[in-house]
């Protein structure tokens, strides 16, 4: 049976998605919009930077990570010029953390979105007489929104599922960077298999339930 | 510049492209730009939107400057009192009919009451569609909520993009006497871009002929459109008449109905109701010429005028344009061939042959 121990993670594990995804479809659905529209030359180098952690092993993205935050990195710096805490082994720091690692898997979807609807939809709302940041949310946005439900499905799925960098930033203190997956990491290292089984059969379930959401919806209907 | 009249000049360059325009509209009634594909109508349209900035270009609009590059002038799109018609119509696919047609009015302040809401969705058909939602639509009714939606705002200049290009021949039927209507009853200029010289002369009281990014012909329809034709694919086909005649009678027992007008009676293979007047519309390609009255021929409907103006193409072709009696202007396609044969010249006394079972009311 599960134990408090594994309730402490999972619960662990859905605040951090929930919160990393909020965020990221924040700063995702602005990062997209100007990817899908620019013709600047910044474009495919700022693009390549959002889609590295769809290739680089985590421990490089966590290392750095690592890095950044540390005493002498400038995010470092910047935590102790407010006067708050260093975000390594912290919560926030696996937010941090997850904001960079999940961001492809959200600003992807949505630039993909922005992009197939082409220009008209906002030239014709030009034409009628809204300016660009209201057509953005009155016309692209909802046009967007089967883009926008895979891009929160992803991060949500995809902060759930990650190891390697919380490893990494987090550690494995309990109730506060003790998600899942590290868990089930310490299980097995300490030969306690019954456990792990527990919360590994859960986190298949989990996903899986979630890829069948995900392409159900994709096959039904294009509208979303 | 008359009141409400458009000054538009606008220069651009693409590779392999460039728009060289400088035009004087009028301030009311439908100017059609005509051309190929690639001639820069379209792009001329979108510099007059905004959608696209030529570098030094200018437009002003009546007593408003849109665009003045020498003064630092460019009004965003959404700040033109325009209305705009895509070929595509181009609704929003997240909101009701009725939403669509919200969305321009509220935000140029425009209430219902002054917008004609209700009159204008009489007019164009779509008073019951308000709740459907734009892909349950049929392409002319899409593109007629396009139109209202546009006109909603109270334009100062309704511009559109090949409103009819994206439709089949029945739907493009369905949208054009809508077309005509709106150009009887708006007293706003109206820019109708197209490369079909049928709608063109159906619609436009002028047309201005555009050609590799170039202004290359202007004028009524009809005498512009004959030689112009030739710019695009079966393009004398879509030269065509339009006459105006009273309906004298429905014969019956077959199937026709007669028609009065001073340079003949016009036959009709169809039965009409019995309203006072009809447009005739004929493609310039059903009308022969004689030289002499015609007595036993299968052709019902002869014509009598003079010739005005002969294009010879360098084609096969000779448009030979007549006056007919009571001052109607009438265009005819013939061969060179023909032309040089029968020696018609300007100023000669001919006859129009037009089948009868060309014309039916389509075009009415």
């Amino acid at each position: 049976m599960p134990t408090s121990e594994d309730f402490a993670a999972i619960w662990l594990t859905l605040k951090l998605a929930t919160i990393v995804t909020f965020l990221l479809l924040l700063i995702g659905a602005p990062l997209a919009w100007w990817l899908a529209r620019t013709h600047s030359w910044i474009k495919g180098p700022l693009g390549a930077v959002v889609a590295l952690p769809l290739v680089l092993p985590p421990t490089v993205l966590g290392f750095y990570l690592l890095l950044t935050m540390g005493p002498h990195g400038p995010l470092g710096r910047l935590t102790a010029f407010l006067g708050v805490a260093p975000l390594p082994f912290t919560f926030a720091g696996l937010v941090v953390a997850s904001l960079f690692y999940s961001l492809p898997f959200v600003v992807q979807p949505i630039q993909n979105a922005f992009e197939a609807m082409g220009d008209r939809p906002l030239e014709a709302a030009a034409t009628l007489r809204a300016s660009p940041l209201d057509a953005f949310f009155t016309v692209a946005l909802p046009l967007a929104r089967p883009g926008l439900v895979t891009a929160a499905i992803l991060g949500f799925a995809h902060t759930v599922g990650e190891f390697g960098v919380v490893l990494m930033i987090g550690g494995a203190i309990p109730d506060k960077t003790r998600v899942v997956s590290v868990l089930i990491y310490d299980q097995v290292e300490s030969m306690n298999y019954e456990r792990a089984h527990w919360l590994a059969g859960g986190m298949l379930l989990f996903s899986f339930c979630v890829l069948l959401a995900l392409y159900g919806r994709r096959r039904n209907g294009r509208n979303g | 510049m008359a009141d409400g009249a458009i000054a538009a000049r606008f220069r651009l360059a693409y590779p392999g492209f460039a728009l060289d325009v400088d035009l004087e509209l009028p301030g009311r009634g439908v100017t059609a730009l005509f051309g190929p594909s690639g001639s820069g109508k379209s792009t001329a349209l979108r510099c007059m939107a905004g959608l696209a900035r030529a570098p030094d270009g200018l437009l002003k609009i009546g007593g408003d400057v849109w665009q003045d590059e020498a003064h630092g002038v460019f009004v965003p799109t959404h700040r033109r009192a325009l209305g705009m018609v895509f070929q595509d119509a181009s609704l929003f696919s997240h909101l009701t009919v009725k939403g669509n047609l919200d969305y321009g009015m509220t935000r140029a302040r425009v209430t219902a009451a002054d917008a004609g809401r209700e009159a204008l969705c009489e007019m164009l058909d779509i008073a019951a569609l308000a709740e459907r939602w734009p892909d349950t639509l049929s392409g002319g009714e899409r593109q007629r909520v396009a139109i209202a939606r546009a006109l909603l705002t109270r334009p100062q200049l309704l511009l559109m993009d090949e409103p009819l290009a994206s439709l089949d021949v029945a739907r493009r039927l369905d949208v054009l006497p809508y077309l005509e209507r709106l150009r009887d009853e708006l007293d706003i200029p109206i820019i109708y871009v197209s490369h079909a010289p049928e709608e063109v002369t159906r619609i436009a009281d002028e047309a201005v002929v555009l050609d590799r990014g170039r202004v290359v012909a202007r004028g009524a329809p009809l005498d512009v459109l004959p030689s112009a034709s030739r710019l695009v694919e079966g393009g004398r086909f879509g030269v065509v008449n339009a006459l105006k005649a009273r309906v004298v009678a429905v014969d019956d027992a077959y199937g026709v109905t007669r028609l009065a007008h001073p340079a003949g009676e016009i036959l009709i293979a169809a039965r009409l109701a019995t309203q006072r007047e009809a447009r005739v519309v004929m493609r310039a390609t059903d009308v022969a010429l004689a030289m002499s009255e015609p007595r036993d021929t299968s052709v019902r409907t002869i014509l009598r005028g003079r010739i005005e103006k002969i294009d010879a193409t360098e084609s096969a072709l000779a448009f030979v344009t007549l006056t007919l009696i009571g001052g109607d202007r009438l265009v005819s396609a013939i061969t060179r061939l023909a032309l040089d044969e029968l020696r018609l010249t300007v100023g000669a006394d001919v006859f129009a042959l037009v089948k009868s079972v060309a014309l039916d009311e389509r075009g009415l």
